[in-house]
């Protein structure tokens, strides 16, 4: 995030740089716009920075949101990532005349729970409706969404940012859902350019999906980031998608627009093929501040989609649609209206219990939301807000946590930094899952009981952790045996070494013996570097302060 | 109402199915314009015989045994409709169909006046319906995989394959701009 703040300022920069030479006249009003960094870094300064003729950015989100489902919306054929092609094609699937859909229940329940998640009222009659294009990925002509009335309306989605100098503070931020509409996915176009064909792979069409839209809360690529990467652990944690953007479980599309605060909003545009979170703040920066190049040089902002190159880090007009669209919208006649019932009380007579979706039986197996449990994590363990972002963020992260409190006295504030730091840092390093973390929290935990109880000091704990990485297997007190790090609290020992290091720095003891109690720290490090920092540190102050008061 | 309109579509049609752009995906084209033939046929019975032979429900009073007809007089419709190029132009492209002749407009400047007499029946205060199915429950799947791993059988529709893969043209393939089209279509005018 803060490297696309970087890339935003960089750009922004380059952008007045040729502004500056093409109108050397013009005041340049542009510079802060939308520099996100700015705007948090220095909160005061922009207030009288800005005016009210300045531009910002609007930002609304489409999320489309693959359904972890074993099967398709309408048909009985699997879903899976990369099977062979047309693998998992149902009659149905393929469009064949003479076939009707059959709604799966399993979707209708994901998206009524994902509905509830965002607290949105769930419609208790949705409808299905025909929006029609031609595509060869869409083999019927027509995809069925729920256009008029979806499953789930007025929802709300609450995000966090990290903001401040040391951006340690916690901004809490909301964005509305308008509504989360059940659709079929569109199968697979392989476009082979050289012999000008396109290769039609129908896997993932008829998938169900949820269409989640958002209102233009926004005014940021980084608010658009932190928005999605909220939703996107809350359907992982609800597990109704599984939210992988490389496999295209979560596709986001972004409607940018500029304008001056309290004005009508601007044209907008849309901005698809966004397939990574990174590239999503980068995508929506860029297109704020390409809009606002176009309005200050008079220019008008066209309503077209564009696309991403994230090797350019340019928004491009995609091929023009022609004319405006007309998805020619029907009620679909193959599929009754869609019921849901509040509580079994609410089924009508004669209903069949197994075939009814029941909205309080959902709402009962609501798992721990993201935002309780970063709460809960702060108030159990006392450990600061943005650990509790970095714990979960990770996928099984707080389980780790968790486990390795159960199994030692340490202080949680204090494992913490372990856990965020130590583990954390090395999974990054080797791109590795916490699931895949060659220490156990077992064997964190033994290492921090030793640390705890004395037997090793934290350096020490920090070398045998090292040691336990890339010797998997080997537990901390055999590395500490073979290696001899045990702490050294041998009284005797510890005295002639701090004689030592008392005798040959003269200078040192003059100034303690004078007042100046800070340089005993300097004589403890030279104790520790004698003793490879195994010395017990409580002993060698003691010793050292005995030494240094006569 | 919505049926309606789509059958005045297909009779449409039926003027000049041999224009109908053969579907991408199945090379088997003379069975998909024979399935709307007959489908046409069927509404054409539909729309003659009101008797409800497939009703089960006892007769309803209300609802007269035969199909009456009053004619509308011209003066209560609105203006007949006019048919401008470019919409032409628009409706073929969106239903991939051809129908730029004489006759061809003719019949659908027909169908819309026909149509024009629904503006005739009051329909305040009545709330349209989707279809006639929707009072009933919809059925709920249970989700356990039963179909798919066809891909030889589906391929085999498919006039031309790669491998396991369907092949379409690329892209959606623009439409020929209206003069060119013109004289594409010379041949097919009365």
């Amino acid at each position: 995030m803060a490297a696309s703040c970087a890339a935003a300022s960089e750009l922004l920069h380059n952008v007045n740089k040729q502004i500056k030479l093409l109108f050397p006249k013009t005041s340049c009003v542009i510079r802060r716009i939308s520099t996100t960094a700015d705007r948090w870094d220095s909160p005061t300064q922009v207030k009288t920075k800005r005016s009210p003729q300045q531009l910002v950015g609007v930002v609304g989100l489409e999320i489309h949101a693959q359904i972890h489902s074993n099967t398709k919306l309408f048909s009985g054929s699997a879903v899976r990532f990369s099977s062979p092609p047309n693998s998992l094609v149902s009659f149905f699937d393929a469009s064949l005349p003479g076939t009707l859909p059959v709604l799966n229940k399993r979707c209708v329940e994901a998206a009524v729970m994902t509905g509830l998640a965002f607290n949105c009222t769930i419609n208790k009659k949705s409808l299905f409706d025909r929006k029609h294009y031609f595509y060869a990925d869409l083999p019927a002509g027509y995809q069925i969404t729920q256009q008029r009335r979806p499953i789930a309306v007025d929802g709300i989605l609450t995000y966090s940012l990290l903001g401040g100098l040391k951006r340690n503070q916690v901004l809490k931020k909301t964005v509305r859902i308008k509504q989360v509409q059940l659709e079929q996915d569109s199968g697979k176009s392989l476009h082979d350019d050289l012999q000008s064909q396109t290769l039609i792979d129908l896997n993932r069409a008829g998938v169900g999906l949820m269409e989640l839209v958002m209102e233009p809360d926004m005014s940021c690529g980084e608010e658009a980031a932190a928005a999605v990467r909220e939703l996107q652990l809350i359907l992982q944690a609800l597990g109704t998608c599984q939210g992988n953007m490389s496999e295209g479980q979560l596709r986001v599309d972004a409607n940018v627009s500029v304008h001056r605060p309290g004005e009508p909003l601007g044209v907008r545009t849309e901005v698809k093929n966004i397939n990574s979170a990174r590239y999503l703040a980068r995508a929506i920066d860029y297109e704020i501040q390409r809009q606002i190049d176009v309005l200050q040089r008079g220019g008008t902002v066209q309503n077209e989609t564009r696309a991403y190159d994230s090797k350019s880090g340019e928004t491009i007009p995609m091929r023009d649609k022609e004319g405006l669209q007309d998805y020619r919208f029907m009620p679909e006649p193959n599929l009754p209206p869609l019921i849901v019932y509040e509580d079994n009380a609410s089924l009508l007579p004669g209903a069949d219990v197994c075939q009814a979706v029941v909205v309080h039986e959902i709402r009962e197996r609501l798992p721990e939301l993201p935002s309780v449990k970063r709460d809960r994590l702060v108030r159990t363990y006392g450990i600061l807000p943005e650990h509790s972002f970095t714990l979960v963020n990770e996928e099984g992260l707080v389980e780790y946590f968790e486990a390795v409190l159960r199994e030692t006295k340490k202080e949680p504030r204090k494992v913490i930094g372990w856990v965020t730091n130590e583990l954390l840092g090395q999974l990054k390093q080797q791109d590795m899952s916490v699931s895949q973390s060659p220490i156990s929290a077992s064997a964190l935990a033994e290492l921090l009981e030793l640390q705890e109880t004395g037997r090793i000091s934290s350096s020490v704990a920090k070398q045998v952790f090292q040691e336990m990485w890339t010797s998997s297997g080997k537990t901390a007190p055999q590395i500490i045996q073979e290696k001899d790090l045990g702490l050294v609290s041998d009284a005797e020992q510890l005295h002639n070494i701090c004689q030592k290091v008392v005798d040959s720095n003269p200078d040192e003891v003059h100034a303690i013996r004078n007042g100046n109690k800070k340089v005993l720290n300097k004589l403890m490090g030279l104790v520790q570097k004698e003793t490879k920092g195994r010395a017990d540190p409580v002993l060698v102050r003691t010793i050292l302060q005995e030494k240094t008061s006569s | 109402m919505l049926v309606f309109c789509r059958a005045v579509v297909r009779s449409c049609r039926g003027v000049t199915l041999d224009n109908i752009r053969p579907f991408h995906l199945f090379n088997d084209g003379y069975s998909v314009t024979s399935f709307h033939r007959r489908k046409l046929q069927s509404h054409i019975t539909c729309n003659v015989c009101v008797t409800r032979l497939f009703s089960s429900q006892p007769h309803n009073p209300k609802v007269p045994k035969v199909a009456t007809w009053e004619p509308v007089q011209d003066d209560q419709l609105p203006q007949p409709a006019k048919i401008p190029a470019d919409l032409v132009d628009k409706l073929e492209r969106l239903a991939l169909v051809d129908f730029r002749t004489k006759q061809g407009l003719a019949c659908l400047e027909k169908a819309i006046r026909f149509a024009d007499q629904l503006h005739v029946v009051d329909t305040s205060g009545v709330e349209p319906m989707d279809s006639v199915l929707e009072d009933r429950v919809l059925y709920l799947r249970n989700d356990t995989a039963k179909e798919g791993d066809c891909a030889e059988e589906l391929l085999r529709l498919s006039k031309q394959t790669i491998e396991e893969y369907f092949v379409a043209p690329p892209g959606n393939i623009p439409l020929p701009k209206r003069e060119d089209r013109t004289a594409l279509l010379k041949h097919s005018e009365f």
